[in-house]
């Protein structure tokens, strides 16, 4: 066990037990309903981060994911009546769909602007097409797609095999937490694995890769899927948040929003796309409560500013404040402490 | 016999709208490949400024084909002096930080003009073919499309700011060390790319009507449009709105309008999927 743990290298276990105590407390101090919402886009941008910071995957369209994890399980909770098949056909589902769409990407060898059209394009499909599905005959089993209007009305999270009790305000926190624990952990594990420094590898040099055997477009596949089922669940937990699905999943504003997420927080890194949706998150929910300014002016000067100013994102730079600093006031005595992570000593200076 | 017609003239027109509203994007992308994602929202402001010109007594020809380029390529200038110079060969920094700024402009527009739907009234009446009312207006979109792809060959093609883009564009070390300053030369190609972004703005705004988000609408067609079309300009914007064009229309009429629309969007995935480097990049390799 101990050894199961260990072998997901790099969580710093005294700031993740810090990060998971301060969510533990978060709804003692702060509106319930608000914190869960931050949490599931926490976890979208997460979704995102994972595959653009370590694969150097970027999905233009990543709402796609997102929308169709809202969309299968508020259509598969309605036919079925309880929550727990739905949950996880709205993770499998996407992921699914991205193993179509991104062997089809990789395996074809397209390049960095023609993947951002067709991911950008994917989401533009779905969109289009549930706004369109409005009437009688647009109807999966008894659940009607409503078109424009969405989908209203289906069963929210339920204790798994007891459809009568459902859960809802802290408990749906308390779920949002743990699956984003447990996803930043499962990130962080397969970032440990041989499967993970491959990633890295690919993300750094395509073509050394695959010439000291290693299949690239399998490894950016998979990755692909993985990111797409997080993102699925996302979407289901945001269903449920909303108790509503409306074409607005598939937008381009939500594909938007969780770019300038994971940008700001910082491209790379694990917890920047978390902290940075939860930040911006809390933004846009205030900006939303006036009409002075208009939040698209806002957001998109932050991301014109972040791309030119701080391109590797706001928790990278505070990293390396915060790893000059320690090293600075632990040089005199560093002799007690090993590091366990593998850092590269810095070449002797002439 | 008359449906006919109105379908071949529906086609027309839609291969006519693809290829000037994709037109000032194929000039940056082919040209300097960056992909400006703001593109829709210049679109957008070349619309807005037409209406602006139109409610000051200004003749609305002149407003569209005169005011809405000068009006956009200066703020075209603005962009690339203030955000895209610093991103030249990083490709995609400048598709995150042009979304940016189309976000912007979407919020700016929104702040000043409001966010109800505007319309600017359509200057030709419509005409009768057979039983069918058909949009004079159309006509003149047309025309002013065939015009423009016209003018953007004949003048890469055939004059020395032409010859000397292209030269920068193939190999901007040799154009420098002829005297030639890139930078220079990406400016203007920038400038450009945004002045016809506004001149399809202006020309189509009676058609379509104005809101602060309708750019969105523009830059995803004309976003594959391009990239299915390769790096020639001309060949490549031509041949893939003509695809596109032929494709959604045929579809719409068989079908609906969205599905016509989703038919095109899944036959960019398809094409792009055979051809990553777009068709000019397997056939017309030599074209402008």
């Amino acid at each position: 066990m101990i050894t199961a743990w260990r072998s997901i290298g790099g969580v710093r276990w005294g700031w993740f037990i810090a990060f998971a105590l301060v969510l533990l407390l978060w709804p003692l101090a702060y509106d319930t309903h608000t914190a869960t919402v931050l949490l599931i886009w926490a976890l979208f941008a997460l979704s995102l981060g994972f595959m653009w910071g370590y694969a150097g995957i970027l999905s233009f369209g990543h709402s796609a994911y997102f929308g169709l994890g809202a969309y299968v399980y508020a259509i598969s909770a309605v036919n079925i009546g309880e929550s727990t098949i739905p949950l996880i056909l709205a993770i499998l589902i996407p992921a699914l769909v991205a193993a179509v769409i991104g062997a089809m990407m990789f395996y074809g060898r397209i390049s960095d602007v023609y993947m951002g059209v067709m991911t950008l394009v994917v989401s533009l499909i779905m969109f289009k097409f549930m706004n369109a599905t409005a009437g009688d005959q647009y109807a999966i089993g008894d659940a009607r797609l409503g078109g424009f209007n969405g989908m209203p009305g289906f069963p929210t999270l339920n204790v798994p095999g007891a459809p009568h009790i459902s859960l809802w305000g802290v408990p749906t926190y308390y779920v949002c937490a743990v699956s984003l624990l447990l996803c930043y952990l499962l990130c962080r594990w397969i970032l440990a694995r041989s499967f993970g420094r491959v990633l890295l590898g690919i993300r750094e040099n395509e073509t050394r890769c695959e010439l000291l055997g290693y299949n690239a477009p399998a490894v950016k596949t998979a990755i692909f899927i993985i990111s797409a089922a997080m993102a699925g669940l996302s979407g289901c937990y945001f269903a449920n948040w909303a108790e509503i699905v409306t074409p607005s999943v598939f937008s381009l504003q939500t594909s938007s929003d969780v770019i300038i997420w994971t940008m700001v927080g910082g491209v790379g890194t694990l917890i920047g796309p978390i902290l940075g949706a939860m930040a911006l998150g809390m933004v846009k929910l205030l900006l939303g409560q006036q009409t002075l300014i208009n939040n698209f002016l806002v957001f998109g000067a932050i991301l014109i500013v972040v791309v030119l100013a701080m391109p590797s994102g706001v928790i990278p730079a505070f990293q390396k404040w915060w790893g000059n600093r320690s090293r600075r006031s632990r040089a005199p005595s560093n002799g007690g402490r090993a590091r366990r992570r593998l850092t590269v000593k810095p070449a002797e200076r002439p | 016999m008359d449906y006919a017609g109105v379908v071949f003239l529906e086609i027309i027109y839609m291969i006519a709208f693809l290829a000037l509203t994709s037109a000032g994007l194929a000039v940056v992308f082919g040209m300097m490949r960056v992909i400006n994602l703001a593109h829709g929202e210049f679109v957008m402001l070349g619309g807005y400024t037409t209406l602006t010109c139109y409610k000051a007594g200004i003749n609305i020809y002149f407003a569209m084909l005169i005011v809405a380029p000068i009006v956009v390529g200066l703020i075209g200038l603005i962009v690339e002096r203030l955000i895209i110079r610093f991103l030249y060969g990083r490709m995609i920094d400048t598709m995150l930080a042009t979304w940016g700024l189309s976000l912007f402009l979407i919020g700016a527009v929104t702040m000043i003009f409001g966010s109800s739907a505007v319309n600017v009234p359509t200057p030709i009446s419509g005409y009768e073919l057979g039983s069918y009312q058909m949009g004079g207006y159309n006509l003149f979109i047309i025309f002013v499309a065939f015009a423009v792809m016209a003018g953007v060959w004949l003048v890469l093609r055939y004059t020395r700011v032409g010859l000397i883009a292209r030269g920068a564009m193939q190999n901007a070390a040799v154009a420098s060390s002829l005297g030639y300053n890139p930078k220079t030369v990406y400016m203007i190609t920038f400038t450009a790319g945004a002045a016809l972004a506004g001149l399809a703005g202006g020309v189509l705004a009676p058609l379509t009507g104005l809101l602060p988000t309708s750019g969105g609408a523009y830059i995803a067609k004309a976003f594959i449009t391009i990239v299915t079309g390769g790096a020639a300009v001309i060949a490549g914007t031509l041949s893939s709105s003509v695809i596109f064009g032929v494709v959604s229309q045929v579809v719409s009429f068989a079908s609906t309008p969205v599905i016509g629309e989703i038919a095109m969007l899944a036959l960019a995935i398809v094409l792009l999927r055979l051809m990553p480097q777009g068709i000019t990049g397997r056939f017309f390799r030599n074209s402008t």
